[in-house]
């Protein structure tokens, strides 16, 4: 053991390396656009820092000032966590989350949840299972805690670029998971919140219309149903679909008939025409189009395509 | 090609079975749901199909009743009805067959015309209902109607036959087309 010389203890101790990097890949990921955003809700650099900072230069040399800045502040890796955890908030929509559902065993009764204590625990659990764990928690709305766990194996130090995520709302019996890695480590997870209730993954929902729960009526095309269901859910998804208002076709085609003959028929010239669909919400209309019965399932690609090409105007050719 | 024939089966011990088809499930569910909260002595079975034929390797009760439900606003829809009733055998026709218009009221949102309906319905010999199953009173109102048609037309009703029924309903609600 080495004595420190007194001097050298007020000097500040430099960031360790993967942790700076670690910031620095953490602060690039943030679009410019929720950069002061996230930072003010992150509350870890001050108002007067943050001043101090061009936030119009070029982003690489932004992050730079701002790594800077977390190393005068002296900011721990479980700062950056905190960090990374607020962003993925934020960014929740890109993630691809399971649900586990908890259910009591016969004649326990419902323990006061004190969230303190449940972190405590947690955090204990996971560290005594794993060597090399980093877990962090950030408190949400409505009694929500998000759980940010990175894991590491042995001999290896915490993944940071690969955690898992899961956010437990506590007076409920869910919690929902999200992992950028193979699913191994979530039995452990479950394991853990068997020290409050057992867990079984949720069935997947299924979407649109209600259960039908007399059994008195009885549905003849149900596997239809079925079907309609699933070729929806495949096209469109589980979210809510984005908010758009209209669609417009423009056709340049030429008229085709089943009825032989009729004037148009005969012409050459393309058949100008425009079709424009406006809606309040036309994702979700068009989405709700064939459970409720309006039409056929899949729908034409014309219309499903719009999310995937990113275009709501379209000029239809012969090809 | 499987027809649905009226008299195929052996009825149930007081039950009475009534068919629904249309393309519009929520509103045929609905329908359901209204129909079955009435009081009513007979046990009352709601079937929704889609389309005609139903699946084939299905146990199902004998059909007392069928209501072929056409929303006004969808063209879809009425082709569905029109393709379904060649599965219907001709003898359903003596009573055991009605239609339901919906979506008369909002007029701007019609593409099938009221006369197109009537004509269906007279070609067939059926009585033609109206009702906008999207508003809950006139909902109601027409599910009480129906299941006094589905006791009638299983039976139940002592003295009133389908085919009494039929003829009571075609000479007061169904004027004749050269009327029109």
């Amino acid at each position: 053991m080495r004595r420190e010389p007194a001097g050298d203890v007020v000097r500040a101790k430099q960031m360790d390396e993967t942790v700076s990097e670690f910031f620095r890949r953490t602060i690039l990921k943030i679009p410019l656009t929720e950069m002061m955003t996230i930072l003010k809700t992150w509350n870890f650099l001050s108002e007067n820092q943050l001043q101090t900072v061009n936030f119009r230069q070029r982003k690489e040399s932004l992050v730079q000032d701002l790594v800077l800045l977390c190393e005068e502040n002296r900011a721990s890796l479980n700062d950056a966590a905190l960090l990374d955890i607020i962003y993925t908030q934020f960014h929740r929509h890109q993630k691809v989350w399971d649900v586990f559902q908890m259910s009591k065993g016969p004649g326990e009764d419902t323990d006061l949840f004190d969230m303190e204590q449940f972190k405590s625990s947690f955090k204990k659990i996971l560290k005594r299972a794993l060597k090399n764990v980093t877990v962090s928690f950030r408190d949400a709305e409505e009694n929500a805690v998000w759980i940010r766990i990175a894991w590491g194996t042995q001999y290896r130090k915490p993944n940071q670029y690969k955690p898992a995520y899961v956010v437990y709302y506590s007076q409920t019996p869910y919690a929902f998971t999200s992992s950028s890695q193979l699913k191994s480590n979530l039995p452990l997870l479950g394991q853990i919140f068997e020290t409050h209730n057992s867990t079984t993954p949720l069935q997947e929902r299924s979407l649109g219309l209600d259960i039908n729960m007399d059994s008195r009526i009885i549905h003849e095309n149900k596997t239809e149903k079925e079907r309609v269901q699933r070729v929806t859910q495949e096209i469109f998804g589980d979210y809510p679909q984005p908010r758009l208002e209209f669609a417009q076709y423009k056709l340049e085609t030429k008229f085709k008939s089943d009825l032989n003959g009729g004037i148009l028929a005969e012409r050459e010239e393309p058949l100008r025409c425009l079709v424009k669909f406006s809606s309040p919400h036309l994702l979700e209309a068009l989405k709700s189009l064939a459970p409720a019965g309006i039409a056929d399932a899949p729908l034409s690609p014309l219309l499903t395509c719009i999310p995937n090409k990113g275009m709501n105007y379209f000029k239809i050719r012969d090809k | 090609m499987s027809v649905l024939r009226p008299l195929d089966k052996l009825p149930g011990l007081n039950t009475a079975t009534i068919l629904l088809v249309g393309t519009e499930d929520a509103l045929l569910q609905q329908l359901a749901e209204a129909m079955l909260k009435e009081d009513c002595t007979s046990e009352l079975k709601v079937h929704l199909a889609k389309s005609l034929p139903l699946p084939s390797n299905v146990n199902r009760p004998r059909i007392d009743l069928i209501v072929f439900v056409v929303n006004l606003h969808s063209k879809h829809s009425l082709r569905n009805v029109e393709e379904s009733l060649h599965h219907v055998d001709a003898t359903f026709f003596l009573g055991k067959v009605s239609f339901l218009a919906t979506g008369a009221g909002r007029e701007s949102h019609c593409s099938i015309h009221r006369n197109t309906v009537m004509q269906l319905a007279h070609t067939y010999r059926s009585p033609l209902l109206f009702c906008d199953l999207e508003i809950e009173d006139f909902r109601a109102t027409m599910a009480q109607r129906l299941v006094r048609m589905l006791q009638i037309c299983a039976g139940h009703v002592p003295s009133v036959s389908a085919l009494n029924l039929l003829s009571l309903l075609q000479s007061s609600e169904n004027p004749s087309l050269e009327d029109l």
